[in-house]
């Protein structure tokens, strides 16, 4: 069972990392505009013609 | 006249020299809006950043100050061919969107705990292997997670729960927060004993399941709110204030302060109360006092925002209310009314005042019973926070708020917003509706009559020639027009009419004498205005009516259908609203109602145990809206009288009120369900936890399968009440 020892931690911490990046996701405004997010895709704005 | 305009109340400074605004944009729908007005924008010298919210169809704009102002970038977005307004968000609405990301932080938290402590717990249930010490580890680590989680995440119930306490009440937070609590504590003391239960998970997953009911129920309000706020801006009316020095300065309404000399121009709908100064008029008052015949006013009449200017000029002071007028009569009705309106327990309040006591009267009792029967106190403990655990009202608490959100989401669809949390059930109750005539029943404007009867080039040229005036009837004539672009050099002579030269020949459109035809012979009708039309030797005089609304009769006996009582209480004349009562099929109403006795009425009818929805959309209807059990407005309605409806429906049908309410039953039968699904789960969990068989593995079971079969059952507020009948 020494294994969990290592096996825990690294699954609690892929999960922590989950959650930090989804709150960071939210602080930084990325769902304020779902319905926008979908649509901006499409313009190719960024493409050098 | 120079004519600058002043948006100041809409533009926050930034810290280097920035200006920002807020644009409600009207008319974004799909993908190339976003670019260009973005694209558009950004092109303008000076703009520093545009950026468009397609949820909410908001535009936020930063442009250095100096190089532009804010009417120069209304004018850009309005070139590229949208209607801007800018936007001053309401203080509840930002309080509100804190609110919902501090729920989405604490559910995110709580789904993160949630994953792993099953995790955990999975393996310690299929763990037939597992030594003592290692399950042990695993029930401490379940704890690492879980307590922190509850601080964090169980904030929403506690704090509400504490507030009911604190207010000597009972909701539905009560026995959550003492379920969870008592869990947790119970799980640590046994975990501290080396037991083999503990109920982390379950008091973490009843966390998580309520969050998701409490965020999306807040979503919903949230995004019928911006929308509502929205079209207030989009509506939203400016003012002309004529400065000492003469000049005329462009204002919203929101900045007029009494004493404020405005200058109100033919066409336009008057912002604020006020008495004339100079000019001579007529307006048209329908949506202050529902009466359609048009009134004169002169240097020294009172009048009031919302009536119509017809035919003059008029410069006005404005007015603080100062007693006497027919606004303040409305403000004192309205004060009253809502101070006697006995506030309506929600359903959800009503079951858990009797829930909650029962739930800690059976915890109590199978303590006892335990102990009487010679257990010992740990298990007799042990046994009663199971039962709480498993009586946790988790489905009862999702029970109703997951019809509303989709039931409202639904209805939203359909045109219908929702201003208050529980009008669906309010609703669901009604037995009588009352109707205001102007504006509801009918448009709020007069529409043109028999325009089939006009040869379609001559409509088509008078339509176009309308464009270019700024009368009243002249811009519902306007939308008859099939080509929106006015003609080049139309001349407009106010009070008279317009007049342009098409193909050699002049067209003229306005008054009987400006179009050289005689008085008509029809004369002057009740109810009835005419505009006169001369082109190339022909003639013709275009009839205007207030006209109902065309399903308005469909709309009455469809609610005579759902056994409901349908009266017409109208401001306007009897002459009037006889008629329409007559074509609608309405047998009861009354005419030249003041808002008093629209309220009388209403009162009377709830003496006799009547739940009343009121429809109404004028300032004389506002309290009368506020005493009725529930009730509705149209989006054309005045300010006041939208604060106070429960819904508010858009467009030229009156069919969102029908089905507001058949809704509203097919959402109180749905919640009706699902409180029984949580009843029947209670009923066969409660005797299980009561013997003391309920172990860990039981309690998330049976919690996660009462909450998704309860909120399965919500989802059909969606598909079968409102589809089949929209389609119908």
């Amino acid at each position: 069972m020494n294994v969990l020892i290592f096996l825990v931690p690294l699954a609690l911490s892929l999960g922590l990392a989950g959650l930090a990046a989804f709150l960071w996701s939210l602080c930084s405004g990325q769902y304020d505009d779902m319905d926008g997010a979908a649509l901006r895709i499409l313009t190719d704005d960024d493409l050098r013609d | 006249m120079a004519e600058a305009s002043d948006l100041s109340l809409f533009v926050s400074r930034g810290a280097s020299g920035t200006a920002h605004m807020t644009l409600a944009v009207d008319g974004v729908g799909c993908a190339s809006c976003i670019r260009k007005i973005e694209g558009g924008l950004k092109k303008l010298p000076g703009i520093i950043d545009a950026r468009l919210n397609f949820t909410n169809r908001r535009l936020a704009v930063e442009w250095s100050e100096g190089e532009l102002d804010a009417a120069a970038v209304i004018a850009a977005v309005e070139r590229i061919g949208y209607k801007a307004q800018p936007f001053e968000p309401a203080r509840a609405e930002a309080d509100e969107a804190r609110h919902a990301r501090w729920l989405l932080k604490c559910l995110a938290v709580a789904g993160f705990a949630a994953m792993n402590i099953m995790l955990l717990s999975v393996s310690v249930w299929s763990g037939t292997d597992m030594t003592p010490a290692t399950r042990d580890f695993f029930h401490w680590l379940s704890a690492l997670i879980a307590l922190p989680t509850a601080v964090y995440a169980g904030r929403p119930f506690f704090q509400s729960a504490w507030k009911a306490i604190r207010g000597g009440s009972l909701n539905m937070d009560v026995p959550i927060s003492l379920g969870v609590t008592l869990a947790l504590i119970l799980s640590v003391v046994e975990t501290a004993l080396h037991a083999e239960h503990a109920y982390f998970d379950s008091a973490v997953m009843l966390l998580f399941f309520l969050l998701c009911g409490r965020y999306l129920d807040q979503a919903m309000r949230r995004k019928t709110r911006a929308v509502a706020a929205n079209l207030a801006a989009l509506k939203a009316d400016f003012a002309h204030r004529l400065e000492d020095n003469g000049e005329l300065v462009r204002l919203p309404v929101g900045a007029l302060r009494p004493g404020d000399r405005l200058l109100v121009r033919p066409g336009d709908r008057i912002p604020a109360d006020g008495s004339v100064i100079s000019g001579t008029s007529e307006i048209d008052e329908s949506l202050v006092t529902g009466e359609t015949a048009r009134r004169r006013v002169g240097a020294g009449t009172a009048v009031y925002a919302g009536a119509m200017n017809f035919s003059g000029a008029l410069t006005l002071r404005v007015i603080a209310a100062d007693g006497g007028t027919l606004i303040d009569e409305v403000e004192r009705l309205l004060q009253k009314a809502i101070e006697q309106k006995s506030q309506t327990v929600r359903l959800a309040d009503r079951v858990s005042r009797y829930y909650a006591p029962f739930v800690h009267a059976t915890a109590a009792l199978t303590a006892i019973g335990w102990l009487l029967a010679g257990a010992s106190v740990h298990d007799a403990l042990v046994t009663a926070i199971t039962v709480l655990i498993i009586t946790c009202p988790c489905a009862l608490a999702l029970a109703i708020p997951t019809v509303q959100v989709v039931a409202s989401g639904a209805l939203f669809r359909s045109g219908l917003i929702l201003n208050a949390g529980d009008a669906i059930e309010r609703l669901a109750e009604v037995d009588i509706v009352i109707f205001d005539k102007t504006g509801t029943l009918t448009w709020p404007e007069p529409r043109v009559e028999k325009a089939a009867a006009i040869a379609p080039d001559m409509l088509e040229t008078a339509a176009r020639l309308a464009l270019s005036s700024h009368h009243p009837l002249a811009a519902v004539l306007a939308r008859e027009a099939r080509v929106q672009s006015p003609y080049a050099d139309a001349i407009e002579e106010p009070g008279r009419g317009v007049r342009v030269v098409i193909a050699g020949s002049e067209a003229r459109l306005g008054a009987g004498e400006f179009c050289d035809i005689a008085p008509t012979e029809a004369g002057r009708e009740d109810g009835l205005s005419t505009i006169a039309f001369s082109h190339a030797g022909r003639q013709a005089v275009l009839e205007f009516r207030q006209k109902l609304r065309p399903d308005a009769a469909a709309v009455v006996s469809g609610l005579k259908q759902l056994g409901l009582d349908v009266r017409i209480l109208s401001g306007d004349r009897a002459g009037a609203v006889g008629p329409v009562a007559a074509a609608l099929g309405v047998e009861s109403f009354a005419a030249a109602m003041r808002p008093d006795e629209k309220i009388k009425a209403i009162e009377t009818l709830k003496v006799a145990g009547r739940q009343v929805l009121m429809v109404g959309d004028g300032i004389n209807d506002a309290p009368a809206l506020a005493a009725a059990h529930v009730s509705i407005s149209p989006i054309s309605a005045a300010d006041i009288t939208q604060a106070q409806a429960d819904a508010v429906f858009l467009g030229d049908q009156l069919l969102p009120v029908l089905e507001a309410l058949r809704a509203a039953r097919a959402a109180r039968r749905l919640m009706r369900e699902n409180l029984l699904l949580a009843v029947i789960y209670n009923t066969v969990a409660v005797p299980v936890a009561i013997a003391g068989l309920v172990t860990p593995l039981i309690a998330a079971a049976a919690m996660s399968g009462s909450s998704t079969l309860v909120t399965l059952n919500a989802l059909r507020a969606n598909r079968r009440s409102l589809r089949r009948e929209t389609r119908a």
